[in-house]
């Protein structure tokens, strides 16, 4: 039995990995699950210089999931070379770094100091809603999508994952731009927007009122996203949203996705990598699958 | 490693309508527990996925179980509230960093639902020790606080119970001080406190709450500003604190 796959290039020991933002740079997380069980640790996004974040309340519970407006709060890329890569690389697993920014120079500023450190993938996010300026604004629009990946991959030294937003109306498109600007592979969803207000304060949750939405209630919209994405380009796609176990990672899968990464879930179970890790190769077992490609994108 | 467990409900009783008492057994979080910690208790119900921070009214080593006193505010403490005993709840902790216990004369001001984490902190504390407790209507735990040997004042907004008005109010009528304040509370009562205790010269220990997703310090959803230089950053409720320094916050 085969769980190793390959992303633009890199090996990873099994297609889960952590979605940007929920597992911070692993460290809280190492004291509820072996890192060195993961595909990958995709950490949370990096900019150039410390970032302070949105006001609270930054965290409202819906339905089935949650909204968060974090605003990408990081202490930027300094701290995390000096500090995250010799945590992250006391672990065997795959560092992939979440790249932000407001402006095309920040992401380029934060690549550039990236050239030459000890991390294996590198994942442009210019989908995150949370922040005023780059961000969701980048990800939404073709040309943006072209213009940025284009200025970042000219700098980056490492394979690069774009992630996209679910947020426009075909994500067909901003897929075809990040490839048509150079990406090595794709990742999605980041999180749809949404708002809760509460009826009995008269006001927003969210300090920032619009946040974005996770958890297992999204995961069908994912789904059908990473599907529709793996059709029209031929990177390898990383499919998220909503995954909380291994049947939800398989599905992303079979619609074509080569990683999954698990967000939300984290929050809900602090162990559901290495749950889904564990319930992959179970899967695998009892249907006879020598090899994840034997189900990858099976779903014509 | 750490791992979520899986509790025991010992007992589940109504302190009032919205108050509610919870007993249940996880020696593992108990041996580790801190006055002024907090626990996460998941509702598990496939639809309020977020576990619900809770602060630790009581530990009990011995028998390895917590007492968790809660107000119900809304669909996850309400699912809580009608736990049975011999229900099994996944909860997750102890969580944050609790009160530093100091030498000296103890002042313990609690609000609301602020008030339940001060009873183990009372329990802890060995010297001299006054405990200010605020309600809007009504009031609950005075009594367990009296029987620990403190000398209890009870205040509420409507004057239902003690005095009429808020606890700051009271500390200046009644001209209370002490070497320590330890408090729990709403934000604007801290506040308050905070100023009280600067203007009296009183060391102040404030336990702050914000929303929070997964209490472990990953998700960095429960941020509070605190000073740092001239300048602020946002530290994280549940890892950080939620026990600050009061001088440490910009109110």
């Amino acid at each position: 039995m085969n769980t190793k796959v390959n992303i633009c290039g890199v090996e990873l020991k099994n297609p889960v990995m952590t979605a940007s933002g929920t597992f911070g740079s692993g460290r809280e997380y190492s004291e509820f699950v072996d890192l060195n069980r993961l595909g990958a640790v995709v950490v949370k996004g990096v900019a150039d210089k410390p970032w302070k974040g949105n006001p609270a309340p930054r965290i409202a519970e819906v339905y089935g999931g949650m909204l968060n407006s974090v605003g990408l709060q990081n202490p930027g890329v300094d701290y995390f070379i000096e500090n995250d890569i010799p945590f992250l690389r006391q672990f065997d697993t795959k560092i992939i770094v979440n790249v932000c920014g407001h402006a095309i120079e920040e992401y380029v500023n934060v690549v550039k100091k990236l050239q030459g450190q000890d991390v294996d993938l590198l994942e442009l996010n210019i989908s995150c809603p949370n922040v005023s300026e780059g961000g969701m604004a980048f990800g939404t629009d073709p040309v943006m999508v072209e213009k940025v990946v284009n200025a970042v991959k000219r700098e980056a030294d490492k394979p690069l994952i774009v992630k996209l937003s679910p947020n426009v109306t075909d994500i067909t498109e901003t897929a075809k731009a990040a490839v048509a600007g150079g990406a090595d592979g794709l990742s999605l969803i980041n999180t749809l927007t949404g708002m809760k207000i509460d009826i009995y304060k008269r006001k927003a949750v969210l300090d920032r009122k619009i946040g974005g939405m996770s958890g297992p209630a999204v995961k069908p919209v994912a789904v059908r996203m990473v599907y529709q994405v793996c059709k029209a380009v031929d990177v390898p796609v990383i499919g998220m949203g909503g995954i909380s176990n291994a049947e939800d990672a398989i599905e992303f899968i079979m619609a074509g996705a080569t990683g999954v990464s698990i967000g939300t879930a984290n929050f809900i179970n602090p162990t559901a990598t290495v749950d889904t890790i564990e319930g992959i190769e179970e899967y695998m077992k009892k249907y006879n699958v020598s090899d994840l490609s034997e189900i990858r994108g099976i779903i014509d | 490693m750490k791992s979520v467990v899986m509790a025991d409900v010992i007992s589940m009783d109504h302190i009032t309508d919205v108050i509610c008492d919870l007993k249940i057994s996880c020696p593992a979080i108990a041996k580790e527990a801190k006055a002024g910690q907090f626990v996460e208790v998941y509702p598990d119900n496939g639809v309020n996925l977020l576990s619900r921070p809770i602060s630790i009214c009581e530990i009990n080593k011995e028998e390895g179980s917590l007492r968790l006193v809660f107000q119900i505010v809304g669909k996850g403490t309400k699912l809580f509230s009608e736990l049975k005993a011999g229900d099994k709840i996944r909860v997750l902790g102890p969580c944050g960093n609790g009160y530093t216990l100091s030498e000296g004369k103890a002042l313990l001001v609690g609000g609301g639902i602020g008030v339940p984490p001060l009873l183990e902190t009372c329990k802890q504390l060995k010297g001299e020790k006054t405990v200010v407790l605020g309600f809007r209507s009504g009031s609950f735990l005075a009594d367990e606080f009296e029987k620990l040997g403190a000398k209890v004042y009870v205040t509420t907004d409507d004057g239902s119970v003690g005095f009429k008005g808020n606890v700051v109010d009271l500390l200046r009528s009644e001209n209370i001080t002490g070497d320590m304040i330890y408090s729990c509370g709403p934000k604007v009562m801290l506040k308050f406190l905070s100023m009280y205790a600067e203007e009296k010269g009183i060391k102040c220990q404030v336990s702050m709450e914000e929303r929070m997703a997964c209490g472990i310090g990953a998700c960095v959803g429960c941020v509070v500003q605190i000073r740092d230089g001239d300048s602020w950053t946002y530290k994280k409720v549940c890892k950080d604190g939620p026990v600050f320094d009061s001088k440490e916050v910009c109110w």
